[in-house]
């Protein structure tokens, strides 16, 4: 795993963690930042009205004000999110994990809805994901991988959208991520939860707000067997001032 | 006061996996004819206010901004003018 900073002369780039209410997944993403890939990383309380100079925000997973209504549709209204949004509009970095991902499709700044997954189960378990657009910050720097492995755990992550937004999606190639095996083949069998496509993760137009289901947290620490989740980490560090 | 009865309701497009479910144990109880189970959201609440049409327009902005999700569900309410009654003042 690469570690960032000190060696090179680009200045590293700080990292925003929003912590909203009923977030669980916070502290992981804190502890990969910092400890794993030794970068700039604050916790962002969701009361705040600032985002403390951030170059990337991150929506981390969770069950946000206890998934009540729908999941994320709470927590899209809490006073940081217009910060959010704000920044996100002038091309600011924005990247939604689970939850996360969730909010953002609330808040509007990516299309598309989630529904309960089609089984009716909680899924939780290590998924593959074949990278659609290596040409977003988040994927550039990810070579020779078929497919990435990296844990699911959702109950709401069948991701809807209409023919008319999926195909904008695929035009614009906005499809970052896909359930695929782990050769990257794209098949039914492979889709855990009943996503349009076998869609996992989404680009805005612009290319700065990801969301993806998928959690790249918890698959970057080498001692728990897997570290394709730093690749994206690491891939945006690289890429975000270039 | 108002009270107001909100009815959300996923498209039709839209699948409801959790209706689908639910028809699988009205088959396991032998209720046959039982058809196109959909389980949607119905949500009560009071705007106060005496202004009945900035009671409308309070309800339609929850609707659209946080109550219902309109790239997947409809909604509709009704408005009636409610006094609380003795005991619930209380």
């Amino acid at each position: 795993m690469g570690s960032f900073g000190g060696r090179s002369k680009v200045r590293k780039p700080k990292f925003g963690v929003v912590v909203f209410p009923g977030s669980n997944c916070d502290h992981d993403t804190y502890y990969v930042l910092k400890k794993l890939l030794d970068l700039d990383v604050i916790f962002l309380w969701h009361k705040q009205t600032n985002l403390e100079d951030c170059d990337i925000i991150i929506l981390p997973g969770g069950f946000s004000y206890g998934d009540y209504l729908r999941t994320g549709s709470i927590a899209r209204f809490s006073p940081i999110m217009n910060e959010v949004i704000g920044f996100a509009e002038k091309g600011g970095y924005v990247l939604g994990i689970c939850n996360g991902f969730q909010i953002l499709l609330e808040a509007g700044l990516l299309p598309g809805v989630m529904i309960r997954n089609e089984s009716l189960n909680f899924v939780c378990k290590d998924i593959y994901l074949k990278i659609e657009n290596k040409e977003t910050v988040f994927t550039k720097d990810i070579n020779g991988k078929l497919a990435l492995k990296v844990p699911i755990a959702h109950g709401e992550g069948n991701y809807f959208a209409d023919e008319s937004t999926l195909k904008e999606l695929e035009a614009n190639n906005q499809i970052v991520f896909r359930y695929s095996d782990k050769d990257g083949s794209i098949t039914t069998s492979a889709n855990p939860n009943g996503s349009v496509r076998n869609i996992a993760g989404i680009i805005n137009k612009s290319g700065n707000v990801l969301g993806m289901m998928p959690h790249p947290e918890r698959s970057s620490d080498s001692v728990l067997g897997k570290t394709d989740g730093s690749l994206i980490f690491n891939s945006l560090v690289n890429n975000i001032f270039n | 006061m108002f009270k107001v009865k909100v009815l959300i309701k996923r498209r039709k497009t839209i699948l409801d996996p959790q209706g689908k479910a639910v028809e699988i144990g009205a088959k396991n109880l032998g209720l046959n004819n039982i058809k196109n189970t959909r389980i949607d959201k119905y949500i009560e609440f009071n705007v106060d206010t005496k202004d009945k049409k900035l009671a409308e327009e309070e309800v339609n902005d929850y609707c659209k901004k946080l109550l219902a999700n309109p790239i997947m569900e409809d909604y509709e309410f009704t408005l009636s003018e409610w006094a609380p009654s003795e005991e619930e003042v209380k």
